[in-house]
């Protein structure tokens, strides 16, 4: 018995079959809505379908293309994204402190984590009379109504990832003998910071859910107003720009939140789909 | 170098799982301590390693008494537990933030040498397999050149090839600085390959039932007669550990009956 086998065990680099099928799949994604707009356009421009309440592709390209010359899109989603960003800023950073917070002491985990959960169950939407009272109808209000929907996927996340460190780890972290600090930094942050992510994505999304519900009650200017708008002008191919916009805001975000944090995952096995 | 004194640990639920155990280790020595499972091999390596408290008794260490983990005892656990998130080096390095990066670097690539990684640096722990994740862990606990080095099972989930070819690693990083070992096994050949003595334990309370002395001039021919005599020895004291018979006062009055 000899060490025959440990070389080939060594020469055995590691595979990267990635990449190459995911895109492949997104393009054979776009099929479907692709083909839809284009029989719906046909559809309507032959006379089949009628194109009042459900515009053609076309119409609403215009629309938008209309909003995005005059500046008004800008400037409506200048003002959704200000809020989203706001809101998400001070969603998330509670969340994350007051996560961290009952993940790491039983003693606040006792006495926060009850009332947190029965607020949870609480719709969010239903706060909004309330936080119109308190806040006013301007921008304090929505941002308070998006923060409370950022709030609660961080900060279940963030708990949730602490109590679930591996503490097989935490003990490599003693043998080694880190202090308080270097046990945070090196050990405890590292090993939530793909749960912190991910739970900073789907407060993200839920923000863009509950900006739409803030701007649709009252405002000004705002891609929700916009909805609004043409809700009460009855332009329905407002309202899908207004939908197209978005979508594609949204999207914009995770992509850009996901850009940024990647970086600090490549450590992570990125073989899996991610959706 | 290494004492145990009527060393004692019952847990809190009142499971007794070390009772008076009295052990010393020479500095140098390869210490192997076998028996079955729930005799309190672990727990006994959690409390050198500083990751638990005696209920009774001290294990002293060069003089100093135990109670926190040390810098000069390195852990090698079942598992590799590396930081999946350090790369190769950064995790052998880990031990190492005292030092500046120039001279991590050194020891670093030295280390990878003597575990047959060089070139691994950069790799992910996901990347490598099983038996060179634990060759990382070795090199991670060596680097810091400790007095005293503890394993508990390491090689245990691996296969035999890469079994046998981690013992020779494991070996001549043991030769350049000699630390202390105790290393903690279910595999007796493995016992005997590695070990100067080797302590044979009981359970319910976790004691010493008996030890033997391992006297071949390493390297060991696993196919010499001596070691094979051995190894022979060592499966029936731990045979007779498990059914609970008497240790063998005199072994060489029953090897020279059983000879007759
Ligand atoms: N944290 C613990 N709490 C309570 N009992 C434990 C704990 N760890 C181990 N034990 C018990 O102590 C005894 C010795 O365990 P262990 O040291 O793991 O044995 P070994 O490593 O020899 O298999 C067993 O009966 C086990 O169930
Ligand atoms: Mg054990």
């Amino acid at each position: 018995m000899s060490a025959v086998g440990i070389d080939d065990e060594t020469a055995a680099g590691p595979t990267r079959p990635e990449s190459r099928k995911p895109r492949r799949l997104a393009l054979a994604g776009l099929l479907l809505p692709v083909l839809l707009a284009i029989l719906w356009e046909v559809l309507v421009r032959a006379g089949i379908a009628n194109g009042r309440l459900m515009p053609p592709p076309s119409v609403v390209g215009k629309t938008l293309w209309g909003l995005a010359a005059s500046g008004e899109l800008l400037t409506h989603a200048f003002a959704t994204l200000w809020r989203v960003a706001a809101g998400f800023g001070l969603g998330a950073g509670v969340g994350t402190l007051l996560g961290a917070l009952t993940g790491a002491l039983p003693v606040a985990r006792g006495l926060l984590d009850p009332t947190l959960q029965a607020l949870r169950s609480i719709p969010s939407i239903a706060w909004v009379p309330l936080f119109i009272l308190w806040f006013g109808i301007f921008e304090a209000s929505k941002v308070a109504l998006i923060a409370v929907g950022v709030f609660f996927p961080v900060y279940l996340g963030v708990a949730a990832a602490i109590l679930g460190i591996d503490r097989k780890i935490i003990e490599v972290g003693r043998v080694f003998r880190l202090g308080r600090v270097a046990m945070v930094r090196r050990v405890l942050l590292p090993a939530i910071l793909p749960a912190w992510f991910t739970a900073l994505r789907s407060g993200l999304g839920l923000g863009f859910m509950f900006v739409v519900a803030a701007e649709i009650m009252g405002a000004s200017e705002g891609l929700g107003y916009l909805l609004v708008d043409g809700q009460q002008l009855g332009r329905p191919d407002t309202i899908i720009a207004a939908i197209i916009s978005f979508a594609v805001l949204g999207k914009l975000a995770d992509a850009l939140l996901l850009a940024l944090t990647r970086p600090f995952l490549a450590w992570q096995d990125l073989g899996r789909a991610k959706l | 170098m290494l004492r145990f004194e009527t060393l004692s640990k019952t847990y809190a639920d009142g499971t007794q799982a070390l009772s008076r155990i009295e052990v010393e280790v020479a500095a140098g020595e390869i210490l192997a301590l076998v028996g079955g499972s729930g005799c309190g091999k672990t727990t006994l390596l959690r409390l050198i390693a500083g990751l638990d408290q005696p209920s009774a008794g001290r294990i002293v260490l060069n003089g100093d008494t135990i109670g926190e983990p040390r810098a000069d005892v390195g852990v090698i656990f079942q598992e590799p537990r590396l930081f999946p998130w350090l790369s190769v080096a950064d995790n052998i390095a880990f031990g190492l933030s005292h030092l500046s990066a120039f001279e991590r670097e050194g020891l670093v690539t030295n280390a990878l040498v003597r575990v047959g990684l060089a070139g691994y640096e950069k790799r992910w722990p996901r990347e490598l397999s099983g038996g060179q994740q634990q060759r990382v862990a070795i090199a991670r606990a060596l680097i810091t050149r400790p007095k005293l080095l503890l394993m508990d099972e390491p090689f245990s989930a691996l296969d035999a090839t890469t079994r046998a070819s981690l013992h020779g690693h494991l070996l001549a990083l043991w030769e350049e600085s000699r630390p202390t070992v105790v290393m903690v096994t279910h595999d007796v050949e493995e016992a005997v390959t590695l070990a100067d003595r080797i302590i044979v334990m009981q359970p319910k309370p976790g004691r010493v039932f008996d030890e033997l002395d391992n006297p071949l001039a390493r390297p060991r021919d696993r196919l010499s007669p001596a070691f094979e005599a051995l190894k022979r020895d060592a499966l029936r004291t731990l045979d007779r550990s498990l059914r609970d018979e008497a240790p063998l006062q005199n072994k060489a009055a029953e090897t020279a009956g059983m000879w007759w």
